[in-house]
């Protein structure tokens, strides 16, 4: 009986369809756990998002929500797998993590034949650890400057292409806006709280100065560099003029919170902000557009840090068959057209950007693919094990200057000292 | 204690006593061994090895590199290693110290005053008794997160009301700047744990003999006399073991750090960046070491402060 859903399970990559017909009949009912951060309206949607695989399969799926902090996730994921719990049967996965839990999955590699054709290739290449595809993309991420349009229209400004036009933009539209009477209006909010998506924000800044990526793909320790010192110095001018000085307490949803109630003319954030922004009850509905973030010291190129986020069938899992059809279905074309049109998340599906629904629902997704050209990964590749070590001395290096402890270039320096000391004779 | 002599053959009452008592707290030293002695033992162990999170059972001896060790590079030149000489374990010893003096001495003076209020005689008194026992109800990890909200900086209560009270010209972001982040640790741990202390030295306060305070209070003698000669010296003992409780959980403090605060140097302490070496490094046996150092650290204080201030533990009125 198992072996023949078993089959089904396999076949059932993309229709529903076929799993109504071969699975429903002889599969036992098996009730999976989920587990995935909770983001914007991720958890509400959830449901109505695998409702379809619930009634072609007859298994039943409960989400555990974790905190927002990817950081805090990994941490919890990382005791449960350790402890090779079997409580959990999927793991929604950063996109960084693959080297580093590599071993707690499943290899989705033969289940997912038919479907990894469809997907990004480079995508499915950071999924990729020694042969094994440790998981499978549910969607991609990638930055942008979300701006009011209505309020760059009112002070006649451009878009900012640049983070020094944007100081100046988000600076003259603060002031004017306050002296108008809005004494909690701030001209740019971002992540600087002490933790990945600082990386994320801190690496768009050093990239797009021409300061390198930390560290780069063959393993050379490059961020003690001055376009990278030249940047936190500009970021540092930020905080507490055109940035509240509360942002290095920020994670995406506080920033979110700040610009969704008004009061930002800028914001840099994820593509889930911009469904959420639209929203009935956002103050800033129909208000706003997004752009590819900005450049900075005279280099050409605006860089987006690549996120994303995958599925992972865990190892320990006691119900695998059942996992891996859950898993096959969320990274499918449906799941992800509706997580397109319900949370605005990008499709890892080539296809889906030509999709006509997805267009009209959310206008954004086709042109996200400019933000997605200029997309930079964090160095979790050459780095390994050692990924959120590295990405931890970073974070710090760049919240010390930020919040007024050292220089720039003296905490690039220390950190360059600290990253040779973890690297050792390779990472 | 004292034995009495045995009568023929029978157990004295007291060795029965003894004896029941024993059998009483098995079960409790037995958890204790599970929960607390082994896991306790194992950790100090895991501090020897280069055991990693992945490879909880896979770790090989390796002596104290964990805790230092030095390495001569083909360079010639020698470096050392291990958390002893880790500016970040420093740092954090340093913010741990520094947290634990200033909020369990606050606590034990404000603690005090709260006491000393709740002792006096007044209507609804058992009402506000209970009222302010809610801050140490709330769970840890709650009242930070609630804390966070009311000291956000752009929706915060607290800005809110300073300002509307003129007490500062723009809103302060408390938990993110490295000057103020210790402060609202602070704040918001001594409004946690003063009714604590509150209810500690309030039990203490009630076994003074109410005559003793008459016959001062005849003899005409100031009332803020009376609290240092007779008050202070009465309640010392139960001082000193609220005093004590309090050092242990603050030099282990982690919830409150860990929520309220970014995860900054500016405020991470001992229990904090063992727990990020071992999870998010995934060096287990560092972290393990760290924890190990703690452990010492707490023991020593704790050990020195009993010696010090000879604190009774024991119960036995014997001194």
């Amino acid at each position: 009986m198992k072996k023949i859903f078993k089959v089904a399970a396999l076949r059932s990559t993309v229709a529903a369809g076929v799993l109504m017909t071969a699975g429903v009949s002889v599969a036992p009912a098996d009730e999976l756990f989920y587990v995935s951060g909770a983001i914007g309206n991720a958890i509400a949607n959830f449901k109505t998002l695998v409702q379809p695989w619930e009634q072609a399969t007859g298994h039943t799926v409960t989400i555990v929500p974790m905190p927002a902090s990817t950081s805090d996730q990994f941490a919890q994921y990382r005791l449960w797998l350790a402890a090779g719990t079997a409580d959990i049967d999927l793991y929604q996965t950063d996109v960084i993590w693959a080297p580093q839990l590599a071993d707690h999955f499943v290899d989705m590699a033969e289940p997912a034949k038919d479907l990894v054709p469809q997907h990004f290739p480079s995508i499915i290449e950071s999924q990729t650890v020694g042969g094994k595809l440790v998981a499978l993309p549910i969607f991609t991420d990638a930055p942008a400057l979300y701006y009011r349009k209505d309020l760059l229209e009112k002070h006649g400004k451009p878009v900012p292409t640049t983070w020094e036009d944007l100081t100046e933009t988000a600076r003259a539209i603060q002031d004017a806006e306050r002296a108008a009477g809005k004494a909690d209006f701030w001209g740019f909010v971002w992540q600087g709280n002490a933790y990945e998506g600082l990386t994320c924000n801190a690496l768009e800044w050093v990239k797009s100065f021409g300061g390198g990526q930390i560290v780069e793909p063959d393993g050379s320790i490059s961020i003690n560099n001055a376009q990278a010192a030249a940047a936190l110095d500009l970021v540092k001018g930020w905080v507490g003029s055109i940035s509240p000085a509360g942002v290095l307490a920020y994670q995406e949803e506080e920033a979110r919170g700040v610009w969704q109630t008004g009061n930002a003319v800028f914001m840099r954030n994820w593509p889930y902000a911009y469904g959420l922004g639209n929203g009935t009850d956002s103050a800033v509905q129909g208000l706003f557009d997004v752009a590819p973030l900005p450049s900075g010291g005279g280099h050409e190129g605006s860089a987006a840090t690549l996120g994303g986020w995958n599925i992972a069938v865990s190892k320990y899992s006691t119900k695998q068959d059942a996992a891996i059809s859950l898993a096959l279905y969320l990274a499918g074309p449906e799941a992800q057209k509706q997580r397109a049109i319900s949370e605005s998340n990008l499709p890892t599906i080539v296809a889906l950007y030509d999709d006509a629904e997805i267009a009209a629902a959310q206008p954004i997704i086709p042109l996200w693919k400019d933000v997605f050209t200029q997309a930079v990964p964090r160095p979790s590749a050459p780095t390994k094990g050692k990924y959120n070590e590295v990405s931890a001395r970073f974070w710090s290096a760049v919240h010390n200057t930020l919040s007024g402890n050292g220089t720039a270039a003296e905490n690039l320096e220390l950190l360059e000292l600290e990253l040779s000391d973890i690297k050792g004779s390779s990472w | 204690m004292t034995f009495l002599p045995l009568r023929s053959g029978e157990p004295s009452l007291l060795q029965q006593r003894q004896r029941a008592a024993f059998w009483f707290l098995a079960p409790m030293l037995a958890a204790l061994i599970c929960v607390a002695a082994w896991p306790l033992l194992r950790t100090i162990w895991f501090s020897f090895t280069d055991t990693t999170l992945s490879d909880l059972y896979g770790g090989q001896w390796i002596g104290f590199d964990n805790y230092l060790s030095m390495r001569t590079l083909s360079s010639g030149r020698t470096v050392w290693r291990g958390t002893l000489v880790d500016p970040a374990w420093w740092n954090a010893v340093w913010n741990t110290l520094r947290f634990a003096l200033v909020s369990v001495t606050l606590e034990t003076v404000l603690g005090l005053i709260v006491a000393l209020v709740l002792n006096a005689e007044f209507r609804g008194r058992g009402l506000v008794r209970a009222a302010i026992l809610i801050p140490w109800a709330i769970p840890t990890i709650v009242s930070a997160k609630i804390w966070a909200w009311m000291l956000n900086d752009q929706f915060g209560i607290i800005n809110d009301m300073l300002l509307s009270l003129d007490l500062i010209d723009q809103k302060i972001a408390w938990t993110a700047s490295a000057d103020t982040a210790m402060y609202a640790v602070l704040i918001v741990d001594i409004w946690k744990t003063t009714p604590f202390m509150a209810l500690l030295i309030l039990a203490g306060l009630q076994m003074v003999p109410r005559d003793i305070y008459e016959a001062a209070r005849i003899d005409g003698i100031h009332p803020v006399k009376v609290f240092f000669r007779v008050t202070l010296p009465l309640i010392r003992p139960t001082l000193m073991v609220a005093v004590i409780f309090r050092m242990l959980d603050s030099l282990r403090i982690f919830d409150l750090v860990y929520v309220l605060t970014p995860n900054s140097a500016a405020t991470k302490t001992m229990s904090v960046i063992s727990r990020e070496n071992m999870v998010d490094f995934d060096k287990f046996a560092y972290g393990a070491a760290q924890s190990t150092l703690l452990f010492s650290i707490i023991a020593i204080f704790v050990l020195l402060y009993i010696w010090l201030g000879r604190v009774d533990l024991t119960g036995d009125s014997s001194r």
